[in-house]
């Protein structure tokens, strides 16, 4: 891959976390930095092992291959690697590539002296995950309370923890999430149509900016959020949507045991009716 | 006052508000236990809290016995004694007032032997209706102590299994009101928020289809795809299956993966055994209310009956309590023989064998139940 003429202007040393500038290069299009290096360690030996875990299973079918995590009776102890163990390693491999990863992004915005908005909103993603298979499982006290690494494997258990709380739809934090990630759609779908047709305005027309933009939506609704704004509600709509998926696992078991439509009695009990 | 000089505190009171019933709607982290029933990472497992857990268990204790059962096998027969005995023919006179004594003490402990007995006309009198309800009601428990040990296994029951010291046991349904669809405020018999369905949107009565009548309790299609097999009724009768279940969980304080694993809830073979026992409980509960309730309904008095006339009936809270073994599995009968057939009731725990055993029978009446729906439905065979 080529390198772009003025892309040298923005390579420049420097701004890395930890390591000085023992890794401070690029390979191709690509900045390598320490924690390049530990996301290309930690993934080569997840993913090594979860290809000898799926060769140790019975399919090679993609659909159904499954690493499953160990029984609970191992609590918070390590398994036998075949029991679980193998899962386990590969958690530790995949927490370790996500933050890797989160950091080389921070080391990036760092270099180019720009705010760490994209490192934050990936750290939004990992807590997501962390949530599932680390939080939670600690603080039920078994990591077996965390879901298997399979296409449909994951998908039952899905199925099976919402089953456990008898209607998740009545989750507090699920209905909130699910609202956002509706909200997020709604609001990228809006933004990309309203960018879109001022730039296509039509053959021979010339294209238009930002008033126009802002114009098309005080004329509909009254009020415009404007270029920045846009991108910050998009920002908070979707850091929403995963941080309240993240609380609406971790309160399902934890914090509640019971079914989930009969924590709303608090609101068939407020004193105005009852 | 300006919207400034007011945001500051009501941003604090709304804070503090929903601080409030977030926390008040919180469990204690600390006191949950979790239980596996399927193969690792499924999840199908159990969450309680043990606080709730030892509430529930206190509330299901068993009273001890007034004095031990009769050893000897020796003296009058019941019949020999009193006059008018129907069905409890069969025991000694001894054994016959040891039970008498317990019934009082389970259902009627302040009202005593009146509760049922016209003492100026004598114990063999029938004029209190109570004492027709009764008669009934021992012919149900000896039937399901000698007949559906497939679900009441070697512990059995009681009359203070369900009655647990009271005339009318807690837990019973009557059929949901008719209603006329007029359009506004017409409820479809549902969003009632009754504590059978957990609180939920779901129908208030999936009793009468499922526990009365014998609708098929299965509405699960049995391909991905709408393929022309779907079960009779659609999704309506899908949210009516869907209460029923809700019920079975609330009354037994487990949820659905205790007897299911959601990816395929037909599916006999990835069920825990559980079902198997839920299965043959459904059955049990349908003939009590068909072959003993329902014929009491002109023997009640109006006050005991449902605002459909119809007679108070069981369903699984009645004896369950909110926990998934009556009274806590307490082999209550062992203190009263006088209720059971002289069945070996000091092995508690099932073997494996005889768990695999009881699977196989309820897979098996499932699979002739399936196929009777099939030819009465006429729908396209599999």
């Amino acid at each position: 891959m080529a390198l772009l003429s003025f892309e040298r202007k923005y390579r420049v040393r420097g701004g890395t976390l930890i390591g000085g500038d023992l890794f401070d290069f690029w390979m191709g299009p690509f900045y390598v930095g320490f924690f390049g290096v530990t996301t290309l360690f930690f993934t080569l030996i997840g993913v090594g092992l979860i290809m000898y875990d799926a060769a140790l299973g019975p399919t090679w079918n993609v659909w159904q291959i499954n690493i499953a995590p160990p029984d609970l009776k191992y609590g918070l102890g390590f398994a036998p690697l075949k029991e679980g163990g193998f899962y386990q390693i590969i958690t530790m491999c995949a927490t370790g590539a996500f933050i890797s990863w989160a950091l080389r992004e921070v080391e990036i915005s760092r270099k180019l002296g720009i705010g760490y908005h994209v490192p934050i909103a990936f750290g939004f993603a990992i807590l997501a995950y962390v949530t599932l298979v680390i939080f939670r499982p600690l603080m039920l006290g078994a990591w077996g309370h965390g879901f298997p690494y399979g296409i449909l494997s994951h998908l039952d258990w899905v199925s099976n923890v919402g089953y456990q709380f008898l209607h998740f739809h009545y989750n507090p934090a699920h209905m909130i999430a699910v609202s956002l990630f509706f909200t997020t759609c709604f609001a990228l779908a809006l933004h990309g149509a309203l960018i879109l047709s001022s730039t296509n305005p039509g053959k021979g027309k010339v294209v238009k900016t930002a008033e126009h933009e802002n114009t098309f939506f005080r004329d509909l609704v009254g009020y415009s959020i404007g270029p920045l704004g846009i991108h910050r509600l998009g920002m908070f709509l979707a850091l929403g949507a995963v941080f309240f998926s993240a609380v609406c696992i971790i309160i399902s078991g934890p914090f509640w045991t019971r079914g989930w439509p009969e924590w709303w009695s608090w609101w068939l009990h407020l004193p105005i009716w009852s | 006052m300006s919207w400034k000089m007011i945001n500051q505190p009501v941003k604090t009171i709304g804070a503090l508000l929903a601080a409030g019933v977030l926390l008040a709607g919180c469990e204690d982290p600390t006191n949950m236990e979790t239980s596996q029933q399927g193969y690792r990472g499924t999840a199908m497992e159990t969450v309680q809290n043990t606080e709730i857990e030892a509430i529930k268990a206190a509330l299901n204790q068993v009273p001890e016995p007034l004095y031990p059962p009769e050893s000897s096998t020796e003296g009058d027969m019941a019949t020999d004694v009193y006059e008018n005995v129907q069905v409890l023919g069969g025991l000694r006179a001894a054994e016959f007032d040891r039970l008498m004594a317990h019934i009082t003490e389970w259902i009627a402990p302040d009202e005593g032997c009146a509760y049922c007995h016209n003492l100026d006309e004598g114990f063999a009198d029938d004029s209190v209706y109570t004492k027709t309800v009764a008669r009934k009601m021992l012919q149900m428990t000896l039937n399901i102590n000698a007949n559906w040990s497939d679900h009441v296994g070697n512990v059995g029951v009681t009359c203070y299994t369900c009655h647990r010291g009271q005339a009318v046991p807690e837990n019973l349904w009557f059929e949901a009101v008719p209603e006329k669809a007029l359009g506004v405020g017409y409820r479809a018999q549902q969003n009632r928020a009754t504590e059978e369905v957990n609180f939920s949107s779901l129908p208030e009565d999936p009793f009468t289809p499922y526990l009365l009548d014998d609708k098929n309790i299965r509405v699960n299609s049995p391909t991905a795809l709408p393929s022309g097999q779907a079960p009779e009724g659609g999704i309506k009768n899908t949210e009516y299956t869907y209460a029923l279940m809700t019920h079975m969980s609330q009354s037994l304080g487990v949820n659905c993966t205790y007897c299911h694993n959601s990816r395929v809830f037909a599916s006999w073979e990835e069920s825990p055994p559980a079902r198997a026992t839920a299965w043959f409980g459904i059955r049990m509960v349908r003939e009590a209310n068909n072959d003993y309730m329902v014929p009491l309904t002109d023997v009640f008095p109006e006050n005991r009956l449902g605002p459909t006339g119809d007679v108070g009936k069981v369903y699984c809270a009645t004896c369950h309590a909110g926990v998934n073994k009556p009274l806590n599995g307490a082999p209550m009968l062992k203190d009263h023989p006088e209720l059971w057939a002289g069945k070996d009731f000091n092995q508690s725990a099932m073997s494996a064998d005889q768990i695999k055993a009881l699977v196989d029978k309820a897979m098996a009446e499932a699979a002739v139940a399936h196929a009777k729906m099939k030819v009465t439905s006429g729908s396209a065979g599999e």
